[in-house]
């Protein structure tokens, strides 16, 4: 804010007034969508399922549903969590190490320890030490949380290859529980997205119906005026990351039964990018106080449907990355319009 | 010549500015005067483009200004010295004096070594080498030296008009007397400079002529020669406002809040106690301590010495949250930046510091929460279509009155409001007035920090006066008059007797 009126005095930026009268750009600037995100997901979903339903009617298979549920399942746990950080005004881009880090560990201790429990209690453990490791370098150490969950990408990334020696570890293939998760199912939906489901909907109650979730939004509207209200700051942001370390255990644990085995690194890196994605199309803004679980879920859905259509398509793999790309920076666009972002100097 | 003609600004439907005519003369120092909130900044920030004017014209040299625009504002030749400088911290003064001129030759290369150079010759020609060193970094000034930077930046080329923002409030005495000299020389060149100050010494050793504006308005123009101290002091208060206030009880004899010897960064040896039902006026200058002194009663800022007791048990204060559930409430000056949520609806707002007592497992208790807000914000007269609705689509007085409920809410023992109607209208005010009232008969403790002279007489049972971190003196409403408060207010600054 001080830059900015800094500029504005000394004369390198544009003048809000005149900002306002000018031309196209201003015309843009003011145009505001008439429904909320949630609608503008669903219509973009709706338009997206039609397109590839009417080219490749196999899509609506209970087969191909299935698949789409399964793969999303890992991510949109970490989507999940990661939209608790954003609603602080945080961000924790090292959970995809902490489910690599997870997995290891779950596929280990359930080795030398010769059972599932043991293994599953110690991933969530795990997670919610590395959690508790990033909220108390951005509180205590005062780092921004992009800079410090950056360093503990590498450095959890690092302590699952060294434990792990790099390679896949262990294996639950055997093992009933891990089957179970895998592959089983709960009134013929499989237990993977019975697994998000349950999270997503834990994490939505605890959004809207409790303090603590009100204290969260509170938190990333306006820290100052949530302190002023009696709002203990400092336990709050470490509880949302330990939170988001443990909600990442979970994650682990789904790709160690996924995959058969604890997993170092393959099959969790790009996870903490997906999982930002989804929450910004979900509508999260990322100087916190917005979004939303069901929000987030719809992303995912999206998300997914893109993916699975253009494979199902045919569509070169590369061109799904411009897509996905291109519909973030649509929808976040979006966005801004709607909250009617200031219009000069650079966006927060 | 500057010729501001018929200028009116209203804010949200409040008038900051009615109807203002005046003229500032090349060579001559118009001194601008009144109280805090007379609509001297709004005047400085419409001549500065920041600000775009409702109605009127300002004409520099029988040209008309264009309106609304910094750049075209500094190309005409108006320079406005703000009261906050702002200087980058991580670059020389050098550099954040010829900022957005940097190049000093040499296309866009950049010359640190003739970038210096200059800056003391600039610096030299001002009168200002020896206070500030070209090389130093932003971020190792003095509130001084920053004030000076600012100064020397207006002055890269010589300005037309220099209108000047309480320039000495930072300034030690040496420091003061080379602006003075500066400014004496600006003049005697054939600049228009506009000075706004509280310190009466000061306008009476610079000045040429004197204006005074009062609740926007000018209220009065004199030659400096030919007036008195005591007569601008007069020009500045006198408004009523009276009909607005009701008092209508006598406070207890218990003492709820007591302050011992308080002293922060910012103030020091604060004493005082507020009884059950009684309305204490905190008065003083923008800049006197009053705001940080309420902060640091609420835990905010770190007390240096001294305590803070509420009915008689001294209070440990780490943070807000032990003011809090001491029982003491806080209505900060900076509403939008410090009390609310903006993108979240009066409910959330509201029920923000009750959250605790609404809960029951940690589930709010949604049923209870709207009848808790539903029936203070009705009390209060909140103006919203439902209480779902966003605080940022309120108007400023509905604003500040959902910041009301959400300690109405709390049933705090003590309620320091700071400024609480500052871009509430006049309706508003009185609602708000209204309910302080109320709150006092029914036992709250309530110091209210106010800017408005007519506010904390109105107001209070007892007005404590402060000046630079310091009680200068207290009086009872029924010794309290205007002149009396603002004498005490400004005392090292008043010269004679008044």
């Amino acid at each position: 804010m001080t830059q900015t009126q800094n500029d504005q005095r000394l004369d390198h930026a544009a003048e809000p007034g005149a900002v306002s009268t000018n031309g196209a750009a201003a015309r843009f600037a003011r145009l505001r969508v008439p429904f909320n995100q949630n609608t503008s997901l669903l219509i973009a979903l709706a338009v997206l399922v039609t397109i590839i339903g009417v080219q490749a009617p196999e899509f609506f298979g209970s087969a191909n549903l299935r698949t789409i549920g399964t793969t999303i399942a890992i991510a949109g746990v970490l989507a999940v969590a990661q939209t608790i950080v954003i609603i602080i005004g945080g961000l924790d881009i090292s959970v995809g190490s902490i489910t690599g880090l997870t997995s290891v560990t779950c596929a280990m201790v359930f080795t030398s320890a010769g059972g599932p429990f043991p293994g599953l209690l110690s991933a969530l453990a795990a997670g919610l030490a590395c959690g508790l490791v990033n909220g108390l370098i951005i509180v205590y150490g005062r780092v921004n949380p992009v800079i410090a969950t950056l360093a503990t990408l590498a450095a959890y990334k690092g302590i699952a290859q060294l434990i792990s020696d790099g390679r896949a570890q262990g294996y639950v293939g055997a093992d009933p529980i891990f089957i179970f998760i895998a592959r089983g199912s709960i009134a013929g939906i499989p237990t993977l997205i019975w697994v998000f489901a349950l999270i997503a909907v834990a994490a939505h109650v605890l959004l809207k119906y409790t303090d603590i979730g009100r204290n969260l939004y509170a938190i990333g509207g306006n820290d100052k005026a949530a302190r002023l209200a009696g709002v203990n700051l400092n336990r709050y942001i470490i509880a949302a990351y330990c939170l988001t370390g443990a909600v990442a255990g979970f994650a682990g644990i789904l790709l160690t039964a996924k995959t058969g085995s604890g997993q170092p690194v393959s099959g969790s890196e790009g996870l903490e990018l997906y999982s930002i994605t989804a929450a910004a199309l979900g509508g999260c803004a990322m100087q916190g106080g917005r979004g939303t679980i069901p929000g987030t879920v719809l992303a995912l859905v999206l998300l997914g449907v893109l993916e699975n259509g253009l494979n199902i398509l045919g569509v070169n793999s590369f061109w799904q990355n411009v897509a996905k790309g291109t519909l973030l920076v649509a929808a976040v666009v979006i966005q801004q319009r709607r909250s009617g972002e200031r219009r000069i100097g650079l966006p927060r | 010549m500057l010729r501001l003609r018929g200028l009116s600004k209203s804010f949200a439907g409040l008038p900051a500015l009615r109807d203002v005519s005046i003229d500032c003369n090349p060579g001559e120092v118009l001194a601008l005067m009144g109280e805090n909130g007379a609509g001297k900044s709004t005047l400085l920030k419409i001549l500065a483009g920041e600000h775009v004017p409702d109605s009127g014209t300002v004409e520099l040299d029988n040209e008309p200004l264009p309106l609304g625009s910094p750049t075209k504002a500094r190309r005409a030749g108006i320079r406005i010295i703000s009261q906050e400088p702002e200087i980058i911290r991580d670059v020389s003064v050098a550099e954040n004096i010829f900022v957005g001129n940097v190049s000093t030759g040499g296309g866009r290369r950049f010359d640190r070594k003739r970038l210096t150079a200059a800056a003391h010759e600039h610096l030299r020609r001002l009168g200002l080498d020896g206070l500030l060193q070209p090389e130093a970094r932003g971020q190792d000034l003095s509130p001084a030296q920053r004030q000076l930077v600012e100064i020397a930046r207006a002055l890269v080329d010589t300005p037309k008009v220099l209108a000047l923002d309480e320039p000495t409030s930072s300034l030690t005495d040496r420091e003061a007397d080379a602006l003075f000299t500066l400014v004496r020389q600006l003049r005697d060149s054939g600049v228009a400079v506009i000075y706004v100050s509280h310190r009466m010494a000061e306008i009476f050793q610079l000045a040429d002529r004197i204006a005074v504006l009062r609740d926007g308005a000018l209220v009065g123009e004199r030659s400096t020669a030919a007036t008195a101290e005591h007569e601008v002091v007069r020009l500045m208060v006198g408004r009523d406002l009276s009909g607005m206030f009701v008092r209508e009880h006598a406070a207890d004899e218990r003492v709820v809040l007591t302050l011992e010897d308080v002293t922060t960064d910012d103030v020091s040896g604060i004493s005082l106690q507020v009884r059950a039902g009684e309305v204490v006026g905190l008065a003083g200058l923008v800049g006197a301590g009053r705001s940080e002194l309420a902060r640091a009663v609420f835990g905010d800022v770190p007390l240096r010495a001294g305590r803070v007791l509420v009915d008689g048990q001294p209070i440990e204060l780490r943070s807000p949250r032990d003011a809090i559930n001491a029982g003491i409430g806080l209505a900060p000056e900076e509403r939008k930046a410090d009390a609310l949520l903006l993108e979240r609806s009066v409910r959330d707002n509201a029920s923000l510091a009750v959250l605790d007592r609404l809960s029951r497992f940690r589930f709010v208790r949604r049923g209870a929460e709207r009848e808790l807000v539903e029936g203070l914000a009705t009390r209060l007269r909140v103006r919203t279509p439902s209480i779902e609705h966003e605080v940022r689509k309120l108007s400023g007085g509905n604003q500040q009155k959902t910041v009301l409920v959400r300690w109405l809410a709390r049933k705090p023992k003590v309620l320091i409001l700071d400024e609480p109607t500052r871009g509430v209208d006049v309706g508003a005010k009185a609602e708000i007035y209204a309910t302080i009232d109320a709150l006092a008969a029914e036992g709250v403790a309530v110091l209210v920090v106010s800017s408005e002279l007519p506010e904390v007489l109105g107001l209070s049972d007892r007005i404590v006066v402060m000046q630079n971190g310091r009680i200068t003196g207290e009086l009872t409403r029924g010794e309290a008059t205007e002149e009396r408060v603002l004498a005490l207010a400004m005392a090292d600054h008043l010269t004679g007797a008044s």
